[in-house]
């Protein structure tokens, strides 16, 4: 039993310890552009748009107008 | 183990507050710098990263402050946040500056001026007390800042 509490202790604490503040000057590898989330927004932004015109699904992927594509 | 990872800053740099003095190296060369040198003049101290777009935008801002400004006694230092001089050295042969130019190699000038974001500017009166935090650099921000800073020249320095 204490061994699988220390065990967890452990764990816990390996976990806990990824846990740190990036202060804003250390976020340069964050802002390549390979870790965004969304690689080509444009194209995602107009990806949704044929989406949600041809679903015919009125504000849908929040792109004003109705199932004709037009806005 | 939390707790320990974010003890607060004991100095806070903000409007009215004393600037905390940095100790700065340049990038091309063995020079130091200290904010306490330039003590007397309006500080410009700006934050900037090679990664960073707005810091990019800025610098001929920069350039113009500079160049405007400076037999007014100002003084535009910008302060280098890369982890390593060569994507400094590689953004400003890009974005050439005509200011004083310094890095803070051990982070300690950014901690201690609690940077919440890259680019920051801070300005300095001739006392040598922050008088106008600005975070980012988007339109507008040129016309602000020239403004504070020609305010901050129009004072005149406390008698000691």
């Amino acid at each position: 039993m204490k061994t699988i509490q220390q065990a967890l202790l452990l764990a816990l604490c390996i976990c806990v310890s990824g846990c740190s503040p990036v202060a804003p000057w250390q976020r340069g590898t964050l802002a390549k552009p390979q870790m965004a989330l969304e690689s080509y927004p444009l194209q995602s932004t107009f990806n949704a748009h044929i989406y949600g015109s041809r679903e015919a699904a009125t504000g849908s992927s929040a792109a004003g107008g109705g199932g004709c594509g037009c806005y | 183990m939390l707790a320990l990872t974010q003890i607060p800053t004991v100095f806070a740099a903000e409007v009215g507050s004393k600037a905390p003095d940095c100790e700065l190296s340049s990038i091309n060369d063995k020079q130091r710098y200290n904010l306490q040198q330039f003590h007397g003049k309006v500080l410009y101290v700006d934050f900037w990263s090679s990664w960073c777009p707005p810091c990019a935008k800025s610098f001929p801002f920069m350039n113009e402050l500079d160049r405007d400004l400076k037999d007014s006694g100002l003084q535009v230092i910008a302060i280098n946040l890369d982890q390593t001089h060569e994507d400094a050295k590689t953004f400003l042969a890009k974005y050439p500056a005509n200011f004083t130019v310094a890095a803070d190699e051990n982070e300690k000038c950014a901690r201690d001026f609690d940077v919440k974001a890259m680019p920051s500017s801070y300005l300095i009166d001739r006392n040598g007390v922050i008088r106008h935090i600005h975070l980012g650099f988007r339109e507008g921000a040129a016309e602000e800042l020239r403004l504070v800073a020609g305010q901050l020249l129009a004072e005149k320095p406390e008698p000691k």
